[in-house]
């Protein structure tokens, strides 16, 4: 048997909310551009995991509450976030068939997206910063995609 | 797995189709987004939704700040001695400094007022100290724990000891997010100390460099030379050190000089800053308002900021 749903939902939540407490967390200078998203990944993996649990109005709050946090234009990460989760939504099917370096390659996909918003929502408020250090969370979040589907597999398994 | 459909929720109860309640936060973001750009209508949602991250942004930093307390306070006698002296040594000659300086400034003030311009001289200052959390890795932006509680206001001047620190861009009731004058997004006006010489200094995104894209190529501007606070805009105090010049190079066919500075203060190492009240500069058909503007005082003459914003995004070498 697979853990309740009312289990589930709340690693979720909790998933969800460490991932993004670790988003603001101070980092050394030369660490932090390649910070992963790892709340977007928790959401990416939940909605693999239990896509009935896993909505898209959850993820946009996710998203909205970054955008608090980090003190940019409301909105911009919500949009982000509600992208990546919809196309999950949408491939999840598939995605959960793939071979795990298959899946985190279209993760990357995923997060390459989700920056691509944000990039273009920072470019029409007028805050460009183009350099090419801005895309290395996609890179690094794909690193550690298979990481983050083992350990949530393990969790998940353990509280049966 | 048979595919039916691409939506794998359940048939019953599962809420609207996933394209629709996509559309819809979708545009929900889009129209949160220009109501807070464009029309700066969500000042009280902001206000609500940073009380609810002001908790968390604690939490982050409560573990920093209680390992800095813990290695303070089994700092080894003898460093503390070592810094205790060095300290004394400091304050000495700052006292020192001070006595020169206190009569310059009485004599400054007196020529001032003689010009009936006795504005830009901070007279109430607040301490504040910056929360470990990180924000935006190429902003350079950071967060007090002082907010509209304690009177900070949009726009306020922020010094560290060394000089001009930032600006406050951003109020909630705790907090106040403060854009550094080395973000790509922030311009301050600067005067040489030296020749008078007035320009527009421009964040860069580098923390120890500032351009100086409106220098033209004869203009009298040296290596070495300090920039400080116009107060024009009435943002910044005037008088303050911003940064110092490091590099002048003229080519005989451009019209503007490449000219870089380094800012004074240190932006990057700074735990605790200062925030100031002053004067604005003020016009005299105005009189002058007695006592420090309060929090429901609007920032005096806007936010050089946005005003240059364009200029800056253009100019900042990425």
């Amino acid at each position: 048997m697979r853990p309740s749903d009312f289990t589930r939902r709340l690693l979720y939540w909790l998933s969800v909310a460490a991932g993004l407490l670790l988003a603001i967390v101070p980092l050394p200078d030369w660490l932090s551009p390649v910070r992963p998203d790892l709340a977007l990944l928790a959401v990416i993996y939940w909605i693999l995991n239990s896509p009935r649990i896993a909505g898209l109005g959850y993820a946009w709050l996710a998203g909205l509450f970054l955008d608090v946090l980090r003190g940019m234009t409301l909105g911009q990460h919500a949009l982000g976030f509600v992208l990546v989760a919809f196309l999950t939504h949408r491939a999840q099917l598939r995605m959960r068939m793939f071979p795990i370096l298959h899946q985190a390659g279209a993760v990357m996909l995923l997060l390459a997206a989700y920056h691509f918003v944000i990039f273009w929502t920072d470019g029409l408020t007028g805050h460009g910063y183009t350099g090419w250090n801005r895309w290395l969370p996609v890179l690094s979040g794909a690193l550690l995609w298979p990481l983050i589907a083992a350990g949530g597999d393990t969790l998940t398994r353990r509280s049966r | 797995m048979v595919e039916l459909s691409h939506d794998s929720r359940p048939i019953i109860g599962r809420g609207p189709p996933l394209a629709a309640s996509f559309l819809t936060l979708s545009v929900a973001s889009i129209a949160l987004m220009v109501a807070d750009k464009r029309y700066d209508q969500l000042a009280t949602v902001r206000e609500w939704l940073s009380a609810a991250a002001y908790p968390v942004q604690v939490a982050v930093d409560t573990p920093f700040r209680a390992w800095g307390w813990i290695s303070g306070s089994f700092a080894d006698r003898g460093r503390l001695r070592q810094e205790n002296l060095e300290l004394t040594a400091r304050l000495r000659l700052a006292n020192l400094q001070l006595q020169r300086f206190a009569a310059l400034e009485d004599e400054n003030r007196r020529l001032r007022d003689m010009r009936e311009n006795s504005a830009g001289v901070a007279d109430r200052v607040l301490v504040a100290s910056i929360l470990n959390v990180d924000l935006d890795p190429f902003r350079h932006r950071v967060l007090l724990d002082k907010g509209a509680a304690d009177g900070v206001f949009k726009g306020q001047a922020v010094l560290d000891a060394e000089g001009i620190f930032g600006q406050v861009s951003q109020v909630h009731a705790k907090t106040a997010e403060v854009i550094l004058i080395s973000d790509a997004e922030h311009a301050i006006p600067v005067q040489s100390n030296r020749s008078g010489l007035r320009t527009i200094a421009v964040g860069t995104g580098d923390s120890d460099r500032l351009s100086l894209p409106f220098v033209t190529v004869e203009a009298d501007l040296r290596v070495g030379d300090l920039l400080i606070s116009t107060g024009i805009g009435g943002v910044f105090p005037s008088g303050y050190p911003v940064a110092e010049v490091t590099r002048v190079d003229r080519t005989a066919a451009a019209t503007f000089a490449l000219v870089e500075a380094r800012p004074t203060a240190r932006l990057d190492r700074d735990r605790e800053v200062l925030l100031v009240w002053f004067d604005p500069p003020v016009t005299p058909a105005e009189p002058a308002e007695a006592g420090p503007p309060g929090p429901a005082d609007p920032a005096p003459a806007g936010t050089p900021a946005t005003e240059s914003a364009d200029s800056a995004t253009a100019e900042a070498p990425q």
